[in-house]
């Protein structure tokens, strides 16, 4: 047993803890969000010169031989700042399906790209009735001679406004909701057929909904065996919820740190509200919260490469633990933040956006206990 | 960063299980939880560590410590658990025992330790009264200094077992005058001296695990105070500290989360097994991953005990998660049997027959068991008071 970190892994999170310090404090990030593009692609680049985007990838496929541990420390980071740029789509996710199941020639065309930071990837596995069953899909892909067809609409693909490239799942036979007849596929977003409706999150993300007409892809596009993508689209998505659980105990970290010390600042009754014992247990058990999810997120992440039942089982705790804990810790500090908590001035309120949101992402809290009683 | 056990603990956990197995009394299985025992039923297990030398396995090894280190620590609680062992009583091993070898002089140790570790001296602990429970440190209780004796005179209160003590730790006012933190001393009584008196609580359960203490003119030898005379405080947070990194308990609740599901497999519910209904296995998947999430943090505390870092104020939240988890389980197991919660089988029998109780083996001390559990977040400092610590080493407040 462990908990130490390696010389390498505090050394990126210094380095990450520098750049949201100095680059992306809350004016500049601000502006950011309300700017057309909604991100910046000049921190994507520096990303790319860190060595963070290729932390995740073997040194073979071209990255720096990272693995969970790192995408969790560097995850952590980005949600102390509320980080909007896609790593986890194109890294955690898309990264994930190249790495996982991608050929020879996939692994050569994505991932130098996306290490390199000239590729952006999106990943569209939601559907408008699918909620979060990844089998529950309407988008199809029909044989067409060597290749697929693809006809169908994904809803909410977050950071496909940024996205050069889709990761895109589809049902190649079976029944809507069979485990069996599930595909991935990549391709570029600029594919004749692929129509988008680009939006902002309110958490200050972008997202598409995005459309396919009679997309043609060829066979290569086709990640891992046709028809059996189900597995693979669960073992991607648990590292995500990881990464994902990862992200918002940097963003509870910090929304519970503002929130003690405005407790220290602001006084009422000629006295700080913080020396109020209501106001005191109500944060030990914030932070009490915030630990037990910290802990829940070591446990996902260093599961993740045990045995699926194994694994599964605790990525669904985290996601249900941390997910318990992302809405309790959101809603007091906003309310232990008075009036100030719900104007859109204050940073705190843009933390229990984010947190709030993190709960729909790959399943909430209902979901995964339900996924959890399954594998009981 | 992992969460795999070394080759070397997996040997470890190995050797522990093989000496359970085959050494745990076979009369006493699955009674860890029990308070309504003989004496000797208590001290069994104990005795048998002590003769191994596995009694004190915290204590520095001169004292008589395994010198194992907190992982070892660990499993050898884990491995106890999946058998609910009967451990042995926190008041000398975890409490008076490091109070003595910490801050007692080398007589006291040459007198007191032996006997905690084997079992032999059965020890209470007189810190609470009526009127002093979370404000422990306004305490009445006076020892006066009588030539080379301490009259002792007061009412401690929730004395644990002192029914079967032998001796007793005693916070004591030495100093009336002081602030009240300042003037308590922290004195060892024999409970056989004239003067002490013990008066059973009978308790929520209908057992009678506590006791109220009195002391009337109680002449204690002064050799019995321990450290420095007012300095008592310092040794009772000491203490308090100590009892604190063992109280999450989460081995015995993940065995007790096994046994609540076998229960709930039993049970019937709208004719299938009660674990099938997704309203109660929900609130089991719910336990196991609140358990889940305490156990990673009682192993990243220990890490940190084994990088040299003592058992901070961190130990607090493991109290408080600990102990609701602890709640949580008997409040689910006394759900999970259904009306057969409801006969009481501590009391006097009314069909005056030697029949086997009603209902499941199981559901027999399900109530009890949750009754007498209520205890957890009042003991070893209250949950509330755990917040207070919190509040106040960890944010600063």
């Amino acid at each position: 047993m462990d908990f130490n970190f390696t010389e390498e892994q505090d050394m990126v999170r210094d380095g990450l803890s520098r750049l949201v310090r100095e680059q992306y404090d809350w004016e500049t990030r601000r502006k950011a969000i309300a700017s057309p593009s909604g991100w910046r692609p000049e921190i994507w680049a520096q990303l790319a010169e860190l060595g963070i985007l290729g932390m995740p990838f073997s040194e073979a496929d071209g990255g720096f031989g990272g693995g969970p541990v790192d995408a969790m420390v560097i995850m952590e980071e980005f949600g102390k700042g509320l980080v909007v740029e896609p790593f986890l789509p194109t890294v955690v996710c898309a990264g994930g399906f190249l790495k996982h199941a991608g050929t020879a020639a996939q692994k050569e065309e994505h991932i130098g790209a996306i290490v390199a930071g000239s590729a952006v990837f999106a990943f569209a596995y939601a559907e408008p009735k699918g909620r979060y069953d990844y089998a529950d899909l309407e988008t199809t892909a029909k044989k067409d001679g060597s290749g697929y067809v693809l006809n169908g609409h994904k809803a909410v693909v977050i950071g496909a406004p940024w996205a050069s490239h889709l990761v895109v799942t589809a049902r190649t036979g079976g029944e809507r909701r069979d485990r069996s007849g599930v595909s991935v596929f990549v391709l570029a977003k600029d594919t004749p057929g692929v129509t988008t409706r680009d939006y902002v999150t309110v958490d200050g993300r972008r997202a598409s909904e995005v459309y396919f007409e009679n997309v043609s892809i060829p066979a290569e596009a086709l990640i891992g065996a046709e028809g059996e993508g189900l597995a693979l689209i669960e073992t991607v998505t648990d590292e995500a919820i990881a990464a994902l659980c990862a992200e918002a105990c940097g963003a509870m970290k910090v929304a519970h740190a503002m929130t003690v010390e405005y407790s220290r600042q602001r006084k009422q009754f000629g006295v700080p509200i913080g020396s109020f014992q209501v106001l005191q247990h109500r944060m030990v058990d914030m932070y009490t919260a915030y630990e037990t999810a910290v802990s829940l997120t070591y446990l996902a992440t260093l599961r993740l490469g045990a045995d699926e039942r194994e694994r599964k089982k605790a990525v669904s705790a985290a996601k249900v633990g941390v997910g318990q804990a992302a809405r309790l810790i959101g809603q007091e500090a906003v309310q232990i933040h008075g009036g100030n908590g719900v104007t859109d001035e204050y940073a705190i309120g843009h933390y229990f956006k984010r947190l709030t949101i993190f709960d729909s992402e790959f399943g909430n809290v209902d979901h995964h206990l339900k996924r959890h009683v399954s594998l009981a | 960063m992992n969460l795999e056990f070394t080759p070397e603990e997996q040997a470890f956990r190995d050797e522990v299980r093989t000496f359970i197995a085959e050494n745990y009394p076979k009369h006493l299985a699955d009674a860890g939880l029990r308070e309504d025992l003989p004496r000797e039923d208590f001290l069994a297990w104990h005795k048998i560590l002590g003769k191994k030398g596995w009694s004190v396995p915290a204590w520095p090894t001169q004292y008589g410590g395994t010198g194992w280190t907190p992982t070892q620590r660990y499993i050898w609680s884990e491995e106890n658990a999946r058998v609910n062992a009967i451990m042995p009583l926190p008041f000398g091993v975890a409490m008076v025992g490091p109070v003595i070898y910490t801050f007692g002089n080398e007589e006291q140790k040459a007198r007191h330790l032996p006997g905690i570790r084997s079992g032999e001296v059965w020890w209470c602990q007189g810190y609470s009264e009526p009127g002093a429970g979370s404000d422990l440190a306004s305490l009445k209780t006076t020892a006066v200094r009588d030539g080379d004796h301490y009259v002792i005179n007061g009412q401690k209160t929730w004395t644990t077992l002192a029914q079967y003590a032998d001796w007793g730790f005693f916070l004591c006012r030495t100093d009336p005058t002081a602030k009240a933190q300042e003037g308590i001393s922290f004195i060892l009584v024999d409970m056989k001296t004239p003067g002490v008196e013990v008066k059973p609580i009978k308790l929520l359960d209908g057992g009678y695990e506590v006791n109220e203490t009195w002391l009337t003119d109680v002449r204690v030898p002064v050799e019995n105070l321990v450290g420095q005379e007012n300095k008592g405080w310092t040794y009772a947070k000491f203490l308090l500290a100590h009892e604190r990194s063992g109280i999450a308990g989460v081995a015995r609740s993940k065995r007790g989360i096994e046994k609540l599901r076998e229960i709930a497999a039993n049970e019937t519910a709208y004719g299938e097994p009660l674990i099938k209904d997704f309203d109660f296995a929900r609130k089991v998947s719910q336990l196991e991953i609140d358990l889940a999430a305490l156990e990673i943090t009682e192993l990243r505390t220990l890490a940190g005990e084994q990088a040299g870092k003592g058992p901070g104020p961190e130990s607090s939240i493991l109290k408080i998660k600990g102990t609701e988890i602890q709640q949580r389980l008997t409040e689910l197991t006394l759900e999970a049997v259904g009306t057969y919660g409801a006969p009481f089988h501590g009391g006097v029998s009314n069909d005056n027959t030697n029949e086997h109780p009603v209902g499941p083996d199981y559901a027999q001390y399900a109530a009890a068991t949750y009754f007498n559990m209520r205890k957890t977040s009042i003991y070893g400092g209250s949950n509330e008071i755990q917040r207070n610590i919190i509040t106040k080493m960890i944010l600063g407040l």
